[in-house]
């Protein structure tokens, strides 16, 4: 039976993340919420989602926190996204593909500029 | 849908609305008995024998934001359609566990899908939820069966408060998958 990768370099990465975490705020400054029911799985919500992970990876973001939701009830618009940055009102974008993810990642989570062409209107 | 790591996604996703700590996800590929066994067993809130007859109809759903449901009739569609079957069973306050069966060979079986997405993207965005993830694996010829298992409990308990969202911890839970399925498939 193969192994799990050890944690003990789980605990290296735990400790080098806490490390380099004192000088910050400890709470996450950036939700992001992906809708995960039925029609956003079909819609390719999945790949959306792995899309944020990939580049919280590649730009090593340290503030952000992805999580799933079940259905937000907008079929026609999956998969829906929504964006939450402090205390900010909440963005909920359509149609996000994984193209548009990266567009918002880039866009909105670091530049701090909405991506018009996927909001819902609430 | 498009994969079988997708209805798995989705299964997931309805024990985590049935408030489940801990859901046991398999995958079983068995190329002797030519079968491919999925289930997704949790320990929700479970559900009564009507509930669980009216599942197969795809306008029945519990939700109150739409009026059908339609993740589990697809799945026994699909299943039925490849010589396979689904069975759901559930108990009020216990739990449910959903299985699925295909014929590993038939020409309309979905692809299984990327595994390695679908149980990342569960560990990271449920970080509340307890994962266990089973694969198994029996090669068509020669070589004994393997299995590969994926315990997210320790790494959330060894994470204590740092993020599943680090990158750095990204990265360890996506090679941790993707090893561990080559592993079991070499």
């Amino acid at each position: 039976m193969p192994a799990v990768k050890s944690l003990e370099e789980l605990k290296k990465i735990r400790e080098e993340a806490l490390k380099k975490r004192d000088i910050k705020t400890p709470s996450a400054h950036v939700q992001i919420v992906v809708g995960m029911g039925t029609p956003g799985i079909a819609a390719g919500a999945r790949d959306t989602l792995k899309e944020f992970l990939t580049m919280i990876e590649e730009k090593n973001l340290t503030d952000i926190v992805v999580r799933q939701t079940g259905n937000f009830g907008m079929d026609s618009v999956e998969p829906v996204v929504q964006v939450i940055i402090d205390d900010a009102k909440p963005v909920t974008y359509g149609k996000v593909t994984p193209f548009a993810a990266r567009q918002i990642m880039e866009e909105h989570v670091i530049g701090g500029t909405i991506v018009q062409a996927n909001v819902i209107p609430s | 849908m498009k994969e079988i790591a997708l209805h798995l996604l989705d299964l997931a996703e309805n024990s985590v609305s049935a408030e489940a700590h801990t859901v046991h996800v398999s995958v079983a590929e068995d190329f002797r008995k030519d079968k491919l066994t999925i289930s997704v067993e949790d320990d929700g809130l479970g559900m009564n024998e009507d509930a669980v007859k009216q599942l197969g109809d795809p306008f029945y759903t519990s939700r109150t934001t739409r009026k059908v449901g339609l993740g589990i009739p697809l799945l026994k569609e699909q299943a039925e359609t490849c010589n396979g079957k689904m069975n759901i069973t559930s108990t009020p306050g216990i739990g449910t566990k959903v299985e699925a069966a295909f014929q590993h060979s038939h020409i309309d079986r979905l692809p299984l899908g990327n595994l390695t997405t679908t149980f990342l993207t569960l560990t990271v965005a449920h970080p509340d939820i307890h994962w266990i993830f089973t694969y198994f694996y029996n090669p068509p010829f020669h070589g004994s069966e393997r299995v590969f298992e994926f315990d997210d409990g320790p790494i959330k308990e060894t994470l204590d408060g740092v993020p599943l969202t680090h990158p750095d911890v990204i990265t360890y839970l996506r090679h941790s998958l993707e090893e561990g399925f080559a592993e079991a498939r070499k």
